[in-house]
């Protein structure tokens, strides 16, 4: 992804988009500067400012978002290509003021330590739970490669994801528990 | 204890995990604007003019700046104000701002930097401290100790000289290199200034040094100090790299000034690479002399600094780059010579460690000379010959706790060391290395006598308590100490105790968040304010249920008779008890170290109310075909003196683990000069994320930790530092582990591949299959250490030869005015 002066000379100085998006299971509808990415687009024109940026160029995964339920760096999608996405943010994640097993886990196990990492982490991982409800040590921590943190060492947020893998087991035990009762 | 040693989730950790903690970039303002710094493309330049005419006129901008509406100079420390919020007369390094312009949005702003022309006269640029030394004539700051050199020291506790005369005494002599490195935490800086309704201003910003960012604001703004509110918000990230105050910071400020509106500069990737402030690529040349049975008689060590393009921290880096050297094992006499230079390059400061994991990294590794040498085990050499806990070292450094033996026996018994070292095969080893921090500087960066940390506490009717304290969170977890101690004094829940922190305004004043001072400080001060606040309310609860003061206990949201533990009252009540008898209920704490004995010039640097320490087995597999090294596992033991919360206190060992292991095997903040048909500039190598190579989490090996608690009396509950100690001996490990698996000794830092493959060729080359002794072994790295102008010792006795703290020189001339 080019930088923005650059963006927005090739988009044209005025030039402004419209699109519609799914986040965080709500419809918006919303008008930005067409240079923008969908990291600028959050943050900036949709208020969302729970996703990080730490470089702007797709190094550092702080700004992972799920889009369409795939993991996607925010920073190097354009606005323009979410026109009738299903985005998920942090801000998305818990159900009302509860916790998702995986944030509860995270502040419980010492996984999020300055925060700045924590959502980019946070959806990364839930992509992994959602698609291998039991993974590996060694697939956590592939499934997390791509996602920077200089505070935590890692093997706490290792240990929260598992934790997290756990809660998610027990609770779709006792739902399905509950709906057969 | 209720609160203090259990594990629970920090006080902060709801916000950080829903997205909602408030770093400085995630501030919007109605009417904000945007700010963009101009950089200089050039290393080293004179500037002759600066066109912004055509900025000015662009749609969009609403002000540019350059040095000229800045006058007044800058800087963390008083004894070298060397920095301006944009360049004056010249640039010093690439990315050093000449310019900004304030607009309706970034990249409008961004556009027009490129619409303002900068007339540069270029200057020879100094790339390194040799060079710094050599070219005198060129001088990048007209301040310092001549040419380019901006402190030299030369201290000499006892005769080292002498010492090493000794008969018998062997002395060991290695040259060693460590590589600069940067911070890369992940947040970028960012900073949003507005003048309130009342025309104050306010700066938001990622700092970990709020009141320090007070005072520099109000000095390169020259503003009156009360008049400017500086909010630190919650760092994402920051281990040294957000304790000065930045350029952006004071330009964001002008502009809201000026303009009326609120300002905020956020900055890129590259633009943190340019800020740096990290770790000092330091040179050292390390003599230690050792008795037959490993005895250390002496150490002679000199190091020489690349101080980059401004003073920042450098005078105490310099001085820290020998003083902490020691506290770990007992040194009867020690020399240290610093020098740190000038360079058209970012300027260095404090990363994690501030001085100290150079020199440590080259005496640990000297020690695994010596131990190999001699034929001892490095772990039995070390151990002989601990610093004694509550003495006096010979640079006049009060030891209190010392728990380093325990962690060395923690870190034997994990990794099976007596069985499994020198054992595991070619290509497999182990290393062993220890070390010591601060807990908090003994004095701050600008001589006062006023307390170091103070926090206010206001109870409430509702049975609220609010602890009010300038400390900073950075993610260390500075909030939930602060929520702890409180809670634990007055036996409510930490999640009961409502915080207010790092606002100039609102909190009195603690230091910052640096030299792993917070939870000693702040946390000393929390107590007092917090038994002040218990003494009232236990006084209007004796007089309430008729029961001595002396019987009432604090916990579970009670206060209540410890012999009829049904006698009592809730806390929420024992408030209201105490505002019916008092009025309104408000106490306050504060802390200051104690004094040093040291009284020498440079004895300011070192001194700290409690040492932790921490030693370090690691563990490595080398590919000797292509010198690739993987860290299967690491055991670390930490004298911490008490853990607070044992989910943040691994934590920070486990992040110290890591981060030492970045720099141990990959990471560099380096440069390179572009060809000379470009323009010969020096500049970063790349300044990004992506090529600063730094582990992520499938480099991560498992680790192991041992806590040593020494319960130190001059720690809250006991406590010592956990936030940098841990990084401090895994360099040194993963040096001695390589030479344990390969047999080569790598006297450089970091350990690449390339290094070891140099030694295993070499080792070819000579025929050796072994490991050899400490004169034959293969060594990879530094050889010379280029010519300093010394200048004469500081001469200071030890306590032990008759030395009262004082520089020899000094006791003369405060004799010659008594007579």
């Amino acid at each position: 992804m080019t930088d923005a002066p650059t963006r927005r000379r090739a988009a044209g100085q005025d030039a402004r988009t419209r699109i519609r998006l799914t986040v965080n299971g709500e419809e918006r509808e919303v008008l930005f500067d067409g240079y923008k990415t969908l990291l600028e687009v959050l943050r900036e024109d949709l208020g969302l400012t729970g996703t990080k940026h730490g470089c702007e160029l797709g190094e550092c995964g702080a700004c992972a978002v799920l889009m369409d339920a795939h993991p996607v760096l925010a920073c190097l999608v354009l606005g323009v290509e979410c026109d009738g996405a299903k985005v998920t943010t942090v801000e998305g994640l818990g159900d009302g003021p509860e916790l998702h097993p995986l944030q509860a886990a995270f502040a419980d196990l010492g996984a999020s330590q300055c925060g700045y990492c924590t959502p980019g982490i946070l959806l990364t991982a839930k992509h992994l739970l959602d698609t291998n409800p039991n993974p590996t040590r060694e697939r956590i921590a592939e499934a997390l490669s791509g996602n920077l943190c200089r505070c935590t060492g890692y093997l706490q947020i290792f240990e929260a994801v598992e934790a997290a893998a756990r809660a998610v087991k027990t609770s779709s035990r006792e739902a399905v528990k509950g709906a057969a009762r | 204890m209720r609160v203090i040693g259990k594990a629970r989730r920090r006080v902060d950790g709801r916000a950080k995990v829903t997205g909602r903690t408030t770093f400085a970039d995630d501030i919007f303002l109605p009417r904000m604007l945007y700010g963009k710094l101009l950089r200089s493309s050039l290393p080293h330049a004179r500037i002759v003019a600066i066109d912004t005419s055509a900025a000015e006129t662009a749609p969009g901008v609403k002000l540019v700046l350059t040095g000229a509406h800045f006058p007044h100079a800058y800087g963390i420390m008083p004894i070298s104000q060397d920095e301006h919020p944009l360049c004056v007369g010249k640039v010093r390094h690439v990315g050093d701002p000449v310019a900004a312009v304030i607009a309706t949005s970034e990249a409008v702003a961004a556009d027009a930097c490129a619409l303002i022309t900068v007339q540069y006269e270029a200057l020879p640029t100094i790339a390194d401290p040799e060079a710094a030394l050599a070219n005198r004539a060129t001088r990048i700051h007209d301040y310092g100790e001549g040419g380019n050199i901006h402190r030299l020291a030369h201290l000499e506790f006892g005769d080292v000289e002498d010492a090493f005369r000794q008969d018998g005494v062997r002395v060991f002599e290695d040259v060693f290199f460590y590589e600069g490195s940067t911070h890369l935490a992940l947040e970028q800086h960012a900073a949003v200034a507005a003048l309130d309704q009342d025309g104050r201003l306010t700066l938001w910003s990622s700092t970990q040094t709020p009141h320090y960012v007070h005072r520099e604001l109000a000095r390169a703004l020259d503003l009156p100090a009360h008049r400017i509110r500086v909010v630190a918000c919650p760092n994402g990230g920051a281990f040294g790299g957000k304790s000065d105050p930045f350029n952006h910071e004071m330009v964001a400020a002008k502009a809201a000034l000026l303009t009326g509106r609120p300002v905020k500069i956020t900055l890129t990737r590259e633009e943190v690479f340019y800020c740096h402030r990290g770790r000092h690529p330091t040179l050292m040349r390390l003599k230690t002399g050792v008795k037959p049975n490993g005895t250390i008689v002496g150490m002679d060590l000199e190091t020489l600094l690349d101080g980059g393009a401004y003073g920042s921290y450098g005078p105490a880096s310099t001085l820290y780059t020998g003083q902490l050297q020691t506290v770990t094992y007992h040194v009867p006499r020690y020399r240290f010579r610093a020098c740190r230079t000038f360079t058209n390059k970012p300027a260095c400061g404090p990363k994690r460690g501030h001085g100290t994991p150079q020199p440590r990294f080259a005496q640990e590794v000297q020690l695994d000379k010596i131990a190999v040498g001699l034929g001892m085990d490095p772990a039995e050499l070390r151990l002989a010959q601990l610093a004694p806990a509550n003495s006096l070292t010979a640079n006049w450094l009060r030891i209190g706790t010392i728990g380093l033996a325990q962690c060395i026996e923690a870190v034997l018994e994990g990794s099976g060391w007596t069985q499994r070292r020198g054992k595991l095969g070619f290509g497999r080893g182990l290393g062993l290395a220890c070390s010591s921090y601060l807990t908090g500087a003994g004095l701050p960066i600008y001589w006062n006598e006023m307390p170091h940390s103070a926090v206010q506490l206001q109870l409430d009717r509702s049975g609220r308590v609010t602890a009010f304290c300038g400390a900073t969170e950075i993610g260390q977890g500075s909030d939930d100490v602060l929520a702890a101690i409180v809670a634990e004094v007055l036996g409510i829940e930490a999640l009961d105790v409502k915080l207010v922190t790092g606002d100039t305004d609102l909190t009195p004043v603690d230091l910052g968040s640096y030299s792993s001072r917070v939870t000693l400080m702040m946390g000393n001060a929390a107590i007092q304010a917090a038994e002040r606040a218990r003494a009232l309310l236990a006084a209007a609860v004796a007089a309430k249920i008729g029961v001595p003061e002396e019987r009432l206990t604090f916990a579970e949201r009670r206060v209540f008779d410890v012999e009829h533990p049904e006698d009592g009252v809730d806390f929420a009540v024992a408030v209201v008890l105490a505002e019916t008898k008092f009025g309104t209920l408000g106490t306050v704490g504060s802390y200051s170290p104690p004094k040093s004995p040291g009284k020498y010039r440079g004895a300011g640097v070192g001194p700290s109310a409690a040492y932790s320490y921490s030693a370090a087995v690691v563990e490595v597999e080398v590919d000797p075909d292509t010198g690739w090294i993987r860290v299967p596992k690491v055991w670390i033991g930490h004298d911490i003196g008490r853990v607070l919360n044992p989910v943040l206190a691994r934590g920070q060992v486990e992040g110290g683990v890591y981060m030492g292991l970045g720099e141990a095997l990959m990471e560099e903040q380096v440069f390179r000069r572009l060809p000379h048909k470009l323009s010969g500039a020096l500049v970063h190598k790349i300044p990004s994320m992506l090529e600063y190579k730094s582990p992520t989490s499938l480099e991560m090996p498992e680790v192991v930790t041992t806590f040593i608690e020494t319960n130190d009396p001059n720690g809250p509950f006991g406590a010592k530092e956990v936030g940098q100690g841990p990084l401090l001996p895994i360099m040194p490990a993963v040096a001695n582990a390589v030479f344990d698996a390969v047999g080569v000794r790598v006297c450089e830092v970091p350990i690449t591949p390339e290094l070891v493959l140099k030694g295993l060729e070499s080792k070819a080359k000579r025929g050796m299959g072994g490991r050899g002794d400490g004169e034959t072994e293969v060594r990879v790295g530094p050889t010379r250490f280029p010519e300093v102008p010394w200048p004469e010792a500081l001469v200071v006795l030890p306590p032990w030869e008759g030395g009262d703290g004082r520089a020899v020189g000094q006791v003369n001339k405060t004799a010659r005015a008594r007579t």
